[in-house]
């Protein structure tokens, strides 16, 4: 595979796919690179209903699209790539990749996404796949006529609340606040299913169970008393963080972790751009992640036609 | 029968085959679902970098689940797919459920399997 880039895009979910298809079609020799799944947070999305010009389709429909179009524009695409080191300060940008070498190029841009948030306690790790999922569809019927939690308040955690009522006796929305942060209409859908109950003011603090789960244990934050909830499965719908730990230091992130851009999505480093989910902004649909790529390919065009005119003159 | 570009084991006999074979394998048991589909990817990935080791999907609604991966003591316990079982030696070496990534996956082939 060739080492040297116009453009190397780190991350191939909506963001980057888009600025490849962009930059391909500006004949720009484009590598896209994801350390896991192409796709993205959009290939863990069963039904996206409100991207513009698609009917309601699986997330995996629309990233097969976006890579067809960003390999039929010329992109080379590469899933399952670890990045090991970044070296974005020079006029060459290079990246190392894990089982693939190193690659090299005038322009970078950042796509990388986000990631599940954690609560971070030692036992959610114990019970991975032992009753702690993150995906309703893919374990809900594990769950069949038994007795599980629903953590987090959000649309996404009332929504799945209501959906895997179909399977579970009993769906416990354990929040930690009094009041929801899901639309109205979220929480009214859940409030009339017979089969959900809430336990709002708690703190989760442990996961209790020998092989596999088999109770959540909260504190009560008006109280400070424990609260034990029998369960034999907990699914965690808590929201992301932008998946930048490992840029720390290499471009400027913001007390959330968010890489700090402008409006053409240009970060503190030169030839470095950022677009999607990773970035500074305050909503994060597939249609924002794809007008940020949009906008970082448009960007880091006019940045390599600058690279050009200075070099020729 | 799943959508990726892994071998597919289908009958009883092919995984029994495997196992009485003692060689080394990984068969991801799953649906085409969004924890599954990542982990075809990274066994597609390191298909051509594990060459002592066959990588394998299987099919977890189908009868040849049920009657093999499924029983096995590995995986009771497991909420989450896929579940993914590592054979060498004629036994099973090393089970998770759940995603995995690249990084998981080639540390169980590393520790357990080659």
């Amino acid at each position: 595979m060739d080492t040297r880039w116009d453009v190397i895009v780190i991350g191939a979910g909506a963001a980057g796919l888009t600025a490849g298809i962009y930059l391909g079609r500006a004949r720009k020799k484009t590598l896209i690179l994801d350390h896991a799944t192409v796709g993205g947070q959009m290939i863990l999305t069963y039904a996206v209903a409100n991207y513009p010009g698609v009917p309601e389709t699986a997330g995996a429909s629309i990233v097969q699209t976006m890579r067809e179009q960003a390999e039929g524009v010329g992109c080379t695409v590469m899933g399952n790539a670890d990045v090991l080191s970044v070296d974005l300060s020079g006029p060459d940008k290079v990246v190392e990749v894990d089982d693939e070498g190193t690659f090299t190029a005038p322009v970078v841009i950042l796509a990388t996404g986000g990631i599940p948030r954690r609560l971070g306690l030692p036992s959610e790790e114990r019970f991975q796949a032992r009753g702690i999922s993150y995906c309703a569809t893919c374990d809900g019927d594990f769950f069949t006529d038994q007795d599980i939690v629903v953590i987090g308040g959000g649309n996404s955690a009332l929504e799945e609340a209501v959906s895997l009522t179909t399977y579970a006796s009993s769906v416990t929305v354990i929040h930690e606040f009094e009041e929801f942060q899901a639309q109205p209409w979220a929480v009214a859908e859940a409030e009339k299913n017979p089969k959900v109950r809430f336990l709002t003011n708690q703190e989760v603090v442990e996961f209790a169970g020998e092989s596999s789960l088999s109770a959540v244990v909260t504190r009560d934050k008006r109280t400070g008393e424990l609260v034990r909830t029998e369960a034999s499965g907990a699914f965690l719908f808590i929201g992301y963080v932008p998946n930048t730990g490992w840029l720390e230091g290499v471009v400027k992130l913001n007390e959330r972790g968010e890489i700090v851009t402008d409006e053409d999505l240009r970060t503190d480093v030169l030839g470095v751009f950022a677009a999607g989910d990773a970035r500074v902004k305050r909503y994060r649909q597939i249609t924002t992640a794809v007008a940020d790529g949009t906008v970082a390919a448009l960007s880091a065009i006019a940045h390599l036609t600058e690279l050009e005119r200075a070099a020729a003159a | 029968m799943l959508r990726t570009n892994l071998n597919h084991v289908q009958s009883t006999a092919e995984f029994n085959s495997l196992l009485s074979g003692g060689g080394k394998a990984a068969i991801v048991c799953g649906r085409m679902g969004p924890m599954c589909i990542p982990v075809y990817g990274v066994m597609e990935n390191l298909e051509t970098k594990y060459p002592d080791v066959k990588f394998f999907d299987m099919e977890f609604d189908a009868p040849v689940a049920r009657e093999t991966i499924r029983r096995l003591p590995e995986v009771q316990g497991f909420y989450g797919l896929p579940f993914t079982v590592y054979l060498k030696d004629g036994r099973v070496v090393h089970a998770t459920g759940g995603i995995q990534s690249k990084a998981q996956v080639k540390e169980i082939l590393d520790a357990k399997v080659n």
